[in-house]
């Protein structure tokens, strides 16, 4: 296992260094010059010296390497001596956003609490809801309930985040008045009011992102139980003597649980992306808005340093994934 | 020539996935809404030609509710908004259809070379692991922001938006289709016939062409069914964030994304295209599922 893991982690720096290449050039072939914002009152030799002063002027490879070295050196020692004040990243030039010529990360670190407070709960509503239903459908197969179930789950699988999105403003915010349209990012809780406050401006975007994800995830579930209720064990621990109860939740749920457990985990990165809607429609200030913006921007430095962070975390989820996989199922052995 | 009545009268295992595919509620449900969607946008902007309005009269009628005149209303720039719609879907669908074809074809490439060819193999499948690490929507959005006015300036705003979008999604969704044909290829060329068939020397291109292939299309066709709506969603979402079609040559999304500042007062210019694109997908997919029921000689005939 742990052989396993070292190699993966291995491969994993070629394909990220490819992807790395990959996404930086493509976002710098951008016709949009970073200095398209100036002015054209400022002197030429005024320009020049504000285009010098971004390093834009700089030939790609020299930027890409430059770039490399503050994602993977500069950035985590930046973080390192802000932890415990130790100065390895001194005097280092960290990648700087050109909208706000603050460094990205600093912006990033902003804007991630309000994505993983939104889409995290989502995520986590999704499951709650997708797993009982999973089970009862597979339990009670071609019953009403299931019928309706696989129903709910097509739906919600085929019916794309920003119509939901759209249809809950309409009916929730719009019609019945419930809750707020867009979600106030400057809230904080600081008594109960401000709290329910804070609930209600959740509702929609959870609602909306946690639909979609029950549904794809209720599928998974309903099918891995469906397999597993066909096996021998199952009409061995019957033949025992126990419980449906038991039988059920837990011979058949644990063992259906170990490709759901594989599928929440690769799932996460790619809620990341589609939370980029969700941000967008209810003006949740998330990192998916941030790269909307930049992208609208031509904030290049912003652009490829989310989109590789996205990138990244693909990568580690899919191997966690793939770990957590080996842990839980015991006929599953890598080397 | 070839008898068209024999022709027309479906063979022995097609009518035995057809029989299958008809059991599915689902599938004859969305292949039904598919077919009307179809007809509805392919013969519809011929029934339906609004009239030509001069631009003051188009003005004062703008933002008008269901009528005779207008069934759907019209849009703050008091244009049909059935006649859209109907042009709109005829755009969403070409667009699921053109790049789901790319996909397929890209895919089916990749994955019989992969497959057949054992010193591609590595190559070929490490550059599927790495498109499908890379982020799809973001890079999508930089593509289209890319290269958007450079290709339009070449051959013009419309075509130009159709032929980025298309092919964007295209070259970034053939990943699956890749690793299901290399999966299948890898047990197709060990059986005999294959065997037989190197043996009294055909080439491998024959090999792929003849034997392989034809054994490969039913998961292709579930792919490519499922591809044509995640095509469908891809380019709504571009058009949602504002990337996608200009506005005189609009999608669904284009439409969604129009209707959404007005939402709170005419709620129906949003809900009519996101109906539109959320019944389309639907059927698709549950065309989808159907055909792999169908497909699946394990399940037929139970």
């Amino acid at each position: 296992m742990l052989t396993f893991t070292l190699r993966r982690l291995l491969l994993a720096i070629p394909i990220l260094l490819v992807i790395s290449l990959v996404i930086f050039l493509l976002v710098d072939l951008a016709p949009g010059s970073p200095m398209s914002e100036i002015p054209l009152t400022v002197p030429p030799d005024v320009r020049q010296r504000m285009i010098e002063a971004l390093g834009a002027d700089q030939p790609v490879f020299v930027r890409y390497l430059l770039w490399l070295k503050q994602f993977f050196w500069v950035e985590p020692m930046t973080l390192v001596d802000g932890w415990f004040g130790t100065t390895f990243a001194a005097g280092e030039q960290r990648i700087l956003s050109w909208q706000s010529r603050s460094p990205v990360f600093t912006i990033i670190g902003q804007r991630i609490p309000q994505t993983l407070t939104v889409v995290g709960t989502a995520y986590l509503v999704g499951i709650l809801i997708a797993v009982p239903i999973g089970i009862y459908s597979a339990y009670r197969q071609y019953s009403v309930f299931d019928q309706a179930g696989t129903l709910f789950a097509m739906i919600g699988f085929s019916v794309p985040t920003f119509f939901s999105g759209t249809l809950f403003i309409i009916i929730f915010a719009v019609w019945l008045g419930w809750f707020p349209t867009k979600y106030d990012t400057t809230l904080v809780v600081t008594d109960w009011d401000s709290f329910v406050q804070r609930i209600r401006q959740m509702a929609l975007p959870v609602m909306t992102l946690g639909l979609a994800n029950a549904a794809a995830i209720s599928r998974y579930m309903r099918s891995s139980m469906l397999d597993n209720m066909a096996m021998d064990y199952v009409r061995t621990a019957r033949a025992k003597g126990m419980s449906e109860r038991v039988v059920v939740l837990r011979h058949v749920l644990r063992n259906s649980l170990i490709p759901v457990v594989t599928v929440i985990a690769l799932g996460i990165p790619s809620i990341f992306g589609g939370a980029i809607i969700t941000e967008n429609l209810f003006g949740v200030n998330g990192i998916g808005a941030a790269l909307i913006g930049a992208i609208h921007a031509n904030d290049i430095p912003m652009v490829q340093t989310l989109a590789f962070i996205f990138a990244v975390l693909i990568v580690l989820f899919n191997l966690i994934a793939d770990i957590i996989y080996g842990l839980l199922d015991p006929r599953i052995r890598y080397d | 020539m070839t008898d068209t009545s024999a022709a027309s009268k479906p063979s022995g295992p097609l009518r035995d996935v057809w029989v299958q595919f008809r059991s599915h509620k689902g599938a004859m449900f969305g292949l039904i809404t598919l077919s009307i969607l179809i007809v509805a946008v392919m013969i519809g902007p011929y029934l339906w030609v609004p009239e030509k309005l001069s631009v003051a009269q188009a003005i004062k009628l703008k933002n008008q509710g269901p009528s005779f005149r207008f069934p759907l209303g019209t849009d703050q720039l008091g244009r049909d908004m059935l006649a859209r719609m109907l042009l709109a879907g005829r755009i969403s669908l070409a667009v699921g259809l053109v790049a789901m074809g790319i996909a397929i074809v890209f895919g089916t490439l990749i994955g019989v070379l992969a497959g057949y060819f054992r010193r591609l193999d590595g190559p070929l499948m490490r550059l599927t692991d790495m498109f499908l690490a890379l982020p799809l929507i973001p890079l999508l959005l930089v593509m289209v922001m890319l290269f958007r006015d450079r290709i339009a300036g070449i051959i013009g705003p419309e075509l130009g938006a159709f032929t980025l979008i298309v092919f964007a999604i295209g070259i970034t969704s053939w990943m699956a289709t890749a690793r299901i044909v290399r999966g299948e290829v890898l047990t197709l060329k060990e059986r005999e016939y294959v065997l037989a068939a190197r043996s009294i020397g055909a080439r491998p291109n024959r090999i792929i062409l003849r034997h392989i292939l034809p054994n490969v299309i039913s998961p292709v066709m579930v792919a490519a069914t499922l591809g044509v709506a995640e095509a469908i969603i891809t380019e709504s979402v571009l058009s949602f964030l504002g990337l996608g079609f200009p506005p005189d040559f609009p999608t669904w999304g284009r439409l969604l994304y129009d209707g959404l500042q007005y939402m709170q007062v005419y709620p129906e210019r949003v809900v009519w295209p996101g109906l539109a694109i959320s019944l389309t997908v639907l059927s698709v997919n549950y065309i989808g599922d159907g055909l792999r029921d169908a497909l699946d000689p394990r399940i037929r005939g139970r």
